[in-house]
C-alpha cells in the first residue's frame, strides 16, 4: 500500500502570490501616503498640497518647483508640529513591528514582542533614570541598558521556572515588566515636579506627543541602521524555523546568531522607547497580520512588517489625538484596544492546538 | 579500520552530561551506499549519538587521556569542516521537529538550500527546482502547497526528509523516522532511504523496530547504556544471544520466506 515513489514530475510553481516582491513598494506607497495625510488630519484644515509645498519648501526644492512656501503659521503647523509627531510613530511603529518579528522567531514564541517580554518597560526605567540624573544625551543608551537588563531577567526567570516555554517566558516577562513600570512611576513620582500623572503615563502607555525632529532622527535613524540590519538577517532566521538544532544542523552558529540578535533587538527597542515610551502591542500583532500573507518565511515578511508597522502605529496616533478632540489619548491605549484581543486570541488559539 | 573508506567513521565518540555518561567511547562505521541501523533501548544513547555525529552538539573530551574523538565521512575530518560547509555535506532528520508559524511545504523544503546560498541572496530557481526534486523524491510532490501544520505524521515525516534532501546531502542521519508513523507510512519511509542509499548516499538511522531494521537495513549498530555492544552485517547483530541481554526479552529469529531476511518475534524473558 505503501506510495509510490514518484521521481519524474519537475517544479510547477510554489504558492506564494505570483509576484510577492510586488508588496513592497505598494506598502511603502501606502506609508508615505498615510504620513501626507496623516499630517492633515486635525484643526486647521491643511490639505495634502500645502503639505506637499512645506516639505518641498524646506527640502530646499520648493523653488526649483515653482512652489509657494506657506504662511509661518501653517508651515509652523505642518513642520514644526505635526511632521516630527508623524514620522517619529511611523519609525517607531517600523521599528517595534521588526524586532516583534525577530523575538517571534528567535524564541520560537508566537506571543513574543518587545512590550511583553519587558524589553520596553525595561528601557523605559532606563530612560527615566538617565532625565532623572540630567543627562539626557545617554538617553538611548540607558534606554538600551534597561531593555538588555530587562531581557536578560526574562529570560533567565523563565529558565529558572524550567524548561522555557512561551507562556513561561510570557509569564517572566511580564512580571519583570510589572517591576519596571512601578519602578518608573516611583522614580518620577517621587522626582518631578508638576505634571507627574501626564509624564508617567507617557513613559508606560506611550506617547509621540512631544517628538521633536531630534525624536525622527534618533527613532528614525535607528530604524535606518538597526532595522535594515535585522531586516537582512531573513535566512538565518529562516533556519530557526524548525528550532536550534534544525538551525545549527542548516549550518547556523546558533549561539553566536542568537545574542548578536538580541542585543540588536534590544539597542534597537532601546532607541525607540526613549523616544516614545513603551508602546504596547505593535511588535505583536504586525508581524501576525503580515504572515497571513507573506507566509513565514523572512526575507520578505521583515521589511513588510516594518512599513506595515509605520502605517499602523501613524494611523493608531492619528486616532490618539483626534478621536476625543481636543483631548489626546496616549497612542498605547490605542494599539492595546487592538492588540490585547489579538494577544488573547492567539492564546486561545496556542490552547486549541 | 581503513581511513580511506568511503563513509562515515568515528571512533572514540564520548559524551555526558552532568558528570554521566550519555555516549562511552563509541565507534560507528558506516559505509557509503548503504543504509546503516542504529537499535538500541530507550535511552541507549541513539539520538545523542546522531546529534554528536551532525555536529549540532559537541563531542565532549569525556576521556581522561589518549586520542580524542574522530568523526570522518569520505575521508575528511566532519568537525574539522566549517559549518555550512558541513550543511552541504551532512543532513541531519530530528525526531518530532515542529513549527507554529503558518508555513507551506514548499517553504519548509526551501529552508534545506540555506546552506548553499549566501546569506543574503533569497531563492533562486535553481533552489525551487531541488525542493521539488527533493520532494519528489521523499514522495511528497503533492503536498507542496499544503500548510506544515495541517499535515498528518506520516506526511509531515515525508516532508523532514525533502528538506534534508533539499541539502543535497551526502551523509543523512534520521532519528527514528518511522517514529508514530502507520505501517504504510513505514515501509515508505524505508523505502526512500533504501533509494538514498542506492544513489550512494551514506544512511543512518536510529531505528526502534527491530523487524524494521532487519528488512531494510544492511547494517547495523547496537547501543546499550552508551556502549556499542554489537555491530555488522544484519544476520550477525539480529541474534538471540545479541539481543536477549540487551532487552531482557526472549528473541526467536525465523526466515522470511519471500526476503529471506530475518523476522523476529518476542516473548517476556
Amino acid at each position: 500500500m505503501s506510495p509510490a515513489i514518484r521521481r519524474s514530475r519537475l517544479p510547477t510553481r510554489g504558492t506564494s502570490p505570483s509576484r510577492p516582491w510586488l508588496a513592497l513598494p505598494l506598502a511603502a506607497l501606502v506609508l508615505v501616503v498615510s504620513i501626507g495625510v496623516a499630517v492633515t488630519i486635525g484643526p486647521a484644515d491643511l490639505t495634502l498640497s500645502e503639505v506637499g509645498r512645506s516639505v518641498a519648501t524646506h527640502l530646499g526644492v520648493g523653488g526649483a518647483l515653482g512652489l509657494e512656501p506657506l504662511s509661518a503659521l501653517r508651515d509652523g503647523m505642518v513642520w514644526q508640529l505635526r511632521m516630527p509627531r508623524i514620522l517619529t510613530a511611523a519609525a517607531v511603529g517600523a521599528g517595534l513591528a521588526v524586532c516583534g518579528a525577530v523575538m517571534q522567531s528567535l524564541t520560537r514564541n508566537p506571543l513574543a514582542d518587545p512590550y511583553l517580554l519587558g524589553l520596553s518597560s525595561g528601557a523605559s526605567l532606563g530612560a527615566v533614570l538617565v532625565l532623572l540624573a540630567g543627562v539626557p544625551l545617554l538617553l538611548p543608551v540607558a534606554a538600551f541598558v534597561g531593555a538588555v537588563g530587562a531581557l536578560a531577567l526574562a529570560l533567565s526567570l523563565a529558565g529558572a521556572l524550567g524548561t522555557i516555554t512561551p507562556t513561561r517566558t510570557v509569564l517572566a516577562g511580564l512580571a519583570i515588566s510589572q517591576l519596571c513600570a512601578a519602578a518608573v512611576s516611583f522614580v518620577i513620582f517621587w522626582s518631578a515636579k508638576g505634571d507627574a500623572f501626564r509624564e508617567v503615563l507617557s513613559w508606560l502607555m506611550g506617547s509621540v506627543a512631544s517628538a521633536t525632529w531630534t525624536s525622527v532622527a534618533v527613532a528614525g535613524g535607528a530604524v535606518l541602521v538597526l532595522g535594515t540590519l535585522l531586516a537582512l538577517t531573513g535566512s538565518v532566521l529562516d533556519a530557526f524555523t524548525f528550532g536550534d538544532t534544525a538551525a545549527a544542523a542548516l549550518g547556523v552558529p546558533v549561539n553566536r546568531a542568537r545574542w548578536i540578535l538580541l542585543i540588536g533587538v534590544a539597542l534597537l527597542t532601546g532607541a525607540l522607547v526613549s523616544q516614545s515610551g513603551s508602546i504596547g502591542f505593535v511588535g505583536l500583532i504586525l508581524p501576525h497580520a503580515v504572515r497571513l500573507f507573506t507566509g513565514a518565511r523572512h526575507r520578505l515578511l521583515l521589511p513588510l512588517s516594518a512599513l506595515a508597522g509605520g502605517s499602523f502605529l501613524v494611523w493608531a496616533d492619528t486616532l490618539a489625538r483626534t478621536v476625543f478632540e481636543p483631548r489626546e489619548l496616549p497612542v498605547g491605549i490605542v494599539t492595546a484596544a487592538i492588540g490585547a484581543p489579538v494577544f488573547a486570541f492567539l492564546l486561545w488559539r496556542g490552547n486549541h492546538r | 579500520m581503513p581511513t580511506t573508506q568511503r563513509g562515515l567513521t568515528a571512533e572514540r565518540v564520548s559524551w555526558g552530561i552532568d558528570g554521566q555518561l550519555i555516549l562511552d567511547d563509541v565507534g560507528v562505521l558506516a559505509p557509503a551506499g548503504a543504509v546503516t541501523g542504529l537499535l538500541g533501548p530507550n535511552g541507549s544513547g541513539k539520538s545523542t549519538l546522531l546529534r554528536v555525529l551532525a555536529g549540532v552538539q559537541q563531542a565532549g573530551r569525556q576521556a581522561a587521556s589518549g586520542p580524542g574523538p574522530t568523526t570522518t565521512f569520505d575521508g575528511a575530518d566532519l568537525r574539522a569542516l566549517p559549518r555550512r560547509e558541513r550543511a552541504r555535506v551532512l543532513a541531519l532528520v530530528e525526531q518530532d521537529a515542529g513549527t507554529d508559524l503558518p508555513l507551506t511545504v514548499l517553504d519548509a523544503v526551501l529552508l534545506g538550500r540555506i546552506p548553499h546560498r549566501s546569506l543574503l541572496a533569497g531563492d533562486s530557481d535553481a533552489d525551487r527546482a531541488a525542493a521539488h526534486t527533493a520532494l519528489a523524491a521523499a514522495g511528497a510532490q503533492e503536498l507542496a502547497d499544503r500548510e506544515v501544520g495541517t499535515l498528518s505524521g506520516g506526511e509531515r515525516q515525508r516532508v523532514h526528509m525533502a528538506r534534508a534532501l533539499a541539502q543535497r546531502p551526502r551523509l543523512i542521519l534520521l532519528d527514528e523516522p518511522t517514529n508514530h508513523l502507520d505501517i504504510a507510512a513505514q515501509l515508505h519511509a524505508m523505502r526512500v532511504l533504501r533509494d538514498l542509499a542506492a544513489d550512494g548516499v551514506t544512511v543512518v538511522a536510529a531505528l526502534h523496530d527491530l523487524n524494521l531494521a532487519a528488512s531494510t537495513c544492511d547494517h547495523l549498530v547496537l547501543l546499550d547504556g552508551g556502549r556499542v555492544v554489537a555491530a555488522g552485517p544484519v544476520g550477525e547483530v539480529l541474534v538471540p544471544a545479541v539481543l536477549e541481554p540487551v532487552y531482557g526479552v526472549r528473541v526467536d529469529v525465523l526466515t522470511h520466506p519471500r526476503t529471506g531476511r530475518p523476522v523476529l518475534s518476542f516473548d517476556r524473558g
